[in-house]
């Protein structure tokens, strides 16, 4: 069953590189990841690539998929049409290493960024409780693989170098969500945070992120807007801004 | 050449970022130690986030009667009593604390009607015991050990001003050789597999925390860095490996389409109501409960049925039998012709459970085999067949500190441990054996480099640990390490894979040396930048070594028990139980020799049935009734 | 200086994308179909005429606020005169129209369809956008995006008025109750879409109960926030559904009030 396939794939480092033709046999039921293992084997025993897992798992396959963020190992050579070329190449978004590999410390910086979840102070190992109803929230961004596609997608930073500094991305919007909508964490400022630290502003809800990720987390809908109505509330919203000094006068909250 | 290399001076060294390297960081910077965490990929990838099923701890949320004694027999049981009882015990007793713990460090556990941290059922434990999140319970672990170490890295930039003045992770950086000076560790050598420049580090202490060696074998679960690493450094540096023949072959692997052979099904499967037939249509499982589990088996359908909404007035379904159990029951059932045509049996949850309740459950199975096998296992059968999952051998170690024994300064941790789970892990217990013992592992170094103090690496040392890293591109000529990769699988995979035979493993041994003799003059192509083929070689290296203690190991056990099943000697046999089986490195190869395992406690040993304890033990031993 | 996917440090690639299906098909077509509603919304809030007929109104000009509207059609009196500039008649639709566009101007989901379609802030998913600056919504007058809020409020009363419009429909010609005709079903179904696209919008499904930490104390939101979250997920639907509502129930409301076509009554 096995079949001959194109292949373009991006060779090089920083200074320089470019798109090789190749080809290469493909069987019944493999994923792009197999053949590129085959490539490697084969024909191109140097050829630099990240994998783990191959389960789709671990997010470490990351690569553009006829210029589309993918991961390989999820990516049915099926899927594409017989006498298709398929264009491999690393992220765009990130300095390339080498090959399909790119340097993804940015996103390990962001990680430093972000505020540690923040337990009371007096929760003890095995008493806290939390109904299901609560924790379901937060429960689908810790879904996350870290596979850095929506990071990569993102054109406020992949098309824009300049605003990395201020940006954190979507990856790590899921994350701010995820802590604000823990129901026992307690630190209270992540909103006002977001908005002035981490770039929350800087996203059009243009949703590339939510289309990319393999997880299938609904980034824009259930963490950024949520948390740009959030941030709403505590920044843009005279009338709860003026409710809360009121309530607060009161000794209510 | 050693003047350009990249040096790092460190308190403890911790290679491994799984869980277990994760919590033995955590525990060594909680004491107030320098420690740097080395890794081969990236950061918050290692193999941990694979594990699926969820962590085996008695915290009796679901059922009250589970307790840490419930817990220590099933773990014993389950390792066909070839422990090192110390382990267990300490792992059945500290599991709970260590689930508990990590909910404060803000994991999200799914959660029981009263808020607690629901529990579910897996094969072998007696009640409902595996703290979960879906599918994905490993991914929950390593990411909230990983953003534990992030925390308290922001509070050393508060307090110290540098985030990585006490935790520094390396990721993408191979260790190679642990170095040693003055008989105990001085440190450890590496390369960058980005740029293949070489790295020292300097450290009296060193935990091992590098994982299993599942790509020895052709057909497993297990992904690149399942490579045997730490055991290889273990051995080198002149420690010990223990019971290195049992291997786990999990049941549930999946079978076609064939790139994704291998590939985990989680036990959950069966745990939420998963059934396994054969071609015939018949639920065989109730064909293979071995004696020692027939009291707590069903052996009829009906009541296995009963037994998912009334646990307590039956007996449990065969399908969730230990591990090593179904998956010879599947191998027994292929070769007797019953199988699919990909070799393989089918397991089916469609017409047990509803749709929504599978996704909801095993959302990444769901995704898994409509993803990579076009099956939707709401409407349709699996196919599944056995894989390699799992090492219970691996480095001899103390049971309470996780000191390696013979190399002062090395610890180990994890997977790459051994003793704990005898001749068969139980599902969940790995996870919950990374954290209790990482956690050990940490203070256990902590204490070794608070009273020893600094032990200086000496420039020969560095020069030859360089000089290995420099070989491969100095010779010209020899073979392609992938070629020699694959060859290895094969000859593990036939020749000591799942049913083992005296003829087929000295085959194999002779088979291994060949590779290891022609693997010495391998060559690479390309450069040191990021080159697979380069990093092959060091993985190669160290798999070789895994393959010749397990075929030794396995060649000296003339009986069937757990992860080790002998064609020619079918049955368990009490006096075999009494011995360990320890490997060790003399520089050109691996030799066995035979230990006594220790004798279980006697307030351990009271802990059992007598009945029970007859079937595994010698008379002797039971008139004994354990030690002191 | 290069930026974006031509930064130093990046791969080497020249093609602003790589992407091999029609990736531009969706922003075009979503252009065509804004763009022609635009239009036909700007004749009609200016042609000021034709938008009231016993007992129908459209709905780009109700309420009829101001002395100049037809009589019978303001629905809650004329507290606004006639204005004229440059001599001509200010529309009374234009007093009014402000608050609907500014609900869907600042709605999240066509946000995202006109920045990709119509300032290509990217064109589609991994295609380079043509802008060397971006700042998104963070300085005026896109900040200006975060009193989506009070636009929703207004939304919602304009809905109420639109489905009083519809119940006033159930009249014949001559404000007898007890009939009903096409244009009570076309103004009942625009009432139906406008109102699932209001409950179905971001802000009313935080409003609901997202913005709750604990849902478990909260057991009534929890469940109006799970019916909302349902809705919310189809309210891109929704958006374009209603927007195609509006125009066919105005322009029904024109033709049989410009006498073209006769207003069929069923009883
Ligand atoms: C598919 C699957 C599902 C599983 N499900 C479960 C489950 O449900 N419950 C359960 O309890 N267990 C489960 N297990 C088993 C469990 O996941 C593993 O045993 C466990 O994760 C091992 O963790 P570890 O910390 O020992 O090492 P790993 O997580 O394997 O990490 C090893 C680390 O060592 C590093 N390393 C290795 N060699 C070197 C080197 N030379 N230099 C530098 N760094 C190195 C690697 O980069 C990696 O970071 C599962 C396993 C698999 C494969
Ligand atoms: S929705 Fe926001 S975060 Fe997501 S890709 Fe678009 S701009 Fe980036
Ligand atoms: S949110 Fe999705 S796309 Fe982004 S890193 Fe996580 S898994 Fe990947
Ligand atoms: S290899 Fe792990 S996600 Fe592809
Ligand atoms: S109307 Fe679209 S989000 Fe509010």
């Amino acid at each position: 069953m096995a079949r001959k396939l194109n292949l373009r794939i991006w060779r090089g480092n920083s200074v320089d590189g470019g798109l090789q033709n190749i080809t290469v046999d493909a069987n019944e039921g493999e994923v792009v990841l197999d053949v590129i293992h085959r490539v490697q084997a084969e024909q191109m025993n140097d050829l630099a690539v990240r994998w783990n897992c191959k389960a789709g798992k671990c997010g470490s396959c990351s690569m553009e998929i006829n210029g589309k963020p993918r991961l390989a190992c999820m990516t049915q050579v099926a899927s594409f049409e017989e006498d298709e070329t398929i264009t491999l190449t690393p992220l765009r978004a990130f300095p390339v290493i080498k090959d399909l590999v790119t340097d993804v410390s940015f996103n390990y910086k962001k990680a430093m960024e972000i505020p540690a979840y923040e337990a009371p102070a007096n929760l003890k190992p095995g008493e806290a409780r939390m109904q299901q109803v609560d924790v379901e929230r937060s429960q689908e961004f810790r879904k996350c693989i870290e596979c850095f596609l929506c990071q990569d997608t993102c054109h406020v930073i992949r098309d824009h170098e300049e605003n990395k500094k201020s940006f954190a991305g979507p990856r790590f919007f899921i994350r701010i969500a995820e802590l604000d909508m823990h129901p026992l964490d307690t630190l209270r400022n992540r909103k006002q945070k977001a908005q002035e630290e981490h770039g929350l502003g800087m996203c059009n809800i243009t949703k590339c992120c939510t289309e990319v990720c393999p997880e299938h987390i609904r980034i824009t809908d259930n963490a950024i807007i949520p948390m740009k109505e959030r941030v709403v509330d505590v920044k843009y919203d005279p009338a709860r801004w003026l409710g809360s000094k009121i309530r607060k006068r009161d000794g209510i909250l | 050449m050693t003047n350009s290399i990249e040096r790092y001076k460190y308190d403890i060294l911790v290679i491994g970022a799984g869980g277990a390297g994760l919590r033995a960081a955590v525990e060594a910077r909680e004491a107030g130690l320098k420690v740097a965490i080395i890794c081969k990929s990236l950061f918050g990838k290692a193999h941990t986030v694979m594990a699926e099923g969820g962590v085996a701890a008695s915290m009796g949320n679901v059922n009250d009667s589970d307790n840490w004694m419930v817990h220590f027999r099933d773990t014993m049981r389950g390792g066909k009593f070839l422990n090192h009882y110390r382990m267990a015990e300490l792992h059945a007793k500290e599991a709970p604390e260590r689930v508990w713990e990590l909910e404060v460090w803000g994991a999200l556990f799914d959660r029981t009607e009263e808020g607690k941290i629901s529990q579910r059922n897996f094969g072998g434990h007696e009640y409902p015991r595996l703290a979960h999140v879906g599918d994905r319970t490993g991914l929950e672990l390593i990411r909230t050990m990983q953003q534990r170490i992030v925390a308290l890295q922001q509070k050393d930039a508060r307090d110290h001003g540098d985030a990585e003045s006490f935790i520094k992770v390396f990721a993408e950086l191979t260790i190679t050789d642990i170095l040693k000076d003055n008989g105990k560790v001085s440190g450890a050598y590496g390369y960058w597999r980005e740029s293949g420049a070489e790295v020292l580090f300097e450290a009296p202490a060193v935990v091992l925390a590098t994982g299993g060696v599942g790509k020895t074998f052709k057909i497993t679960s297990n992904s690149w860095e399942g490579t045997g690493d730490g055991h290889a450094l273990a051995l080198k540096a002149g420690g010990n490996l223990v019971d290195m023949e049992f291997l786990q072959f999990h049941p549930t692997g999946m079978v076609w389409p064939p790139s994704v052979r291998g590939l985990l099904v989680t036990e959950s499967v069966r745990g939420d109501g998963g059934v396994l037939t054969n071609t015939d249509g018949i639920r065989f499982m109730f064909n293979y409960i071995p004696e020692v589990f027939k009291a707590i088996y069903a052996d009829n359908e009906a009541e296995a049925d009963r037994w998912y909404n009334d646990q307590a007035n039956n007996r449990r379904p065969p399908e969730l039998l230990p591990r090593d159990e179904v998956a010879r029951a599947i191998n027994s059932e292929v070769k007797a012709g019953r199988g699919t045509e990909h070799g393989g049996v089918y397991l089916d949850v469609s017409k047990r459970l509803p749709a929504d309740v599978i996704k909801k459950k095993l959302p990444s199975m769901w995704h898994q085999f409509y993803e990579l096998a076009g099956v939707d296992i709401t409407k349709e059968a699996m196919e599944v067949g056995p894989t390699c999952h799992y090492v219970m051998g691996g480095v001899e170690v103390d049971p309470d500190s996780a000191a390696a024994v013979n190399v002062p300064g090395l610890f180990a941790a994890g997977e790459v441990a051994g003793g704990m789970h005898g001749s068969n892990r139980l599902g969940g217990n790995s996870l919950s054996d990374l954290l209790v013992f990482g956690r050990r592992a940490g203070i256990g170094a902590a204490e070794y480099v608070k009273s020893n103090g600094a032990n200086p690496v000496n420039e020969a040392t560095i020069k030859s640990a360089a000089e290995k890293i420099e070989k491969p591109f100095t010779q010209t000529g020899g073979e392609n390490p992938y070629a020699l990769h694959q060859e290895l699988q094969e000859v593990t995979h036939n020749l000591v894979g799942i049913i083992r035979t005296r003829a087929e493993i000295e085959s194999a041994i002779v088979k291994i040396a060949d590779i290891r003799k022609r693997s010495a003059n391998v060559t690479v192509s390309g450069d040191r930048q990021f080159n697979p083929g380069f990093h092959l070689i060091f993985d190669l290296d160290n798999m070789l070594l895994v393959a010749e203690s397990t075929a030794k190991s396995a060649l000296l056990r003339e009986e069937s028990r757990g992860g080790h099943t002998r064609d020619d000697f079918p049955g368990m046999n009490a006096q075999w139980r009494q011995v360990n089986h320890i490997s060790s490195f003399d520089g050109s190869q691996v030799n066995v020799k035979s230990q006594k395992l220790p004798m279980i406690r006697k307030d351990l040993f009271d802990l059992f049935d007598i009945h029970e304890l007859e079937k595994y033990m010698t008379p002797e031993e039971i008139s004994k009734g354990g030690s002191n | 200086m290069a930026t974006g996917v031509f930064s130093s440090g990046r791969a080497k690639i020249s093609e602003r994308t790589l992407r091999t299906d029609r990736w531009w098909l969706q922003p075009a077509f979503t252009v065509l179909v804004l763009f022609s509603f635009i239009v036909y919304a700007t004749f009609r809030a200016f042609e000021n005429a034709h938008y009231f007929v016993e007992p129908l109104i459209s709905p780009f000009y109700s309420p009829c606020l101001s002395t100049g509207c037809v009589t019978g059609s303001s629905l809650l009196g004329q507290p606004l005169g006639v204005y004229h500039i440059f001599g001509m008649m200010i529309s009374p639709s234009l007093f009014i129209l402000i608050f609907p566009l500014g609900f869907r101007l600042t709605c999240y989901y066509y946000r995202k369809a006109y920045y990709r379609s119509f300032w290509f802030s990217p064109p589609a998913c991994a295609v380079a956008e043509p802008h060397s600056k971006y700042t998104g919504e963070t300085r005026a007058p896109l900040i200006m995006q975060n009193a989506h809020r009070w636009f929703f409020y207004a939304g919602c009363v304009f809905n109420v008025i639109l489905t009083v419009d519809a119940i006033l429909a159930f009249r014949n010609e001559h404000n007898q109750w007890g009939h009903m005709s096409v244009g009570t079903l076309v103004l009942l179904a625009n009432a139906t879409f406008l109102w699932l696209y209001s409950a179905s919008c971001h802000t009313c499904r935080h409003t609901i109960g997202g913005r709750l930490r604990n849902f478990s104390a909260h057991p009534i939101r929890y469940k109006l926030w799970t019916y909302v979250s349902i809705l919310n997920h189809k309210h891109q639907n929704f958006a374009w559904v209603s927007l195609f509502g509006v125009a066919l129930a105005d322009l029904y409301v024109r033709q049989v009030s410009a006498g073209s076509i006769t207003n069929l009554y069923f009883f």
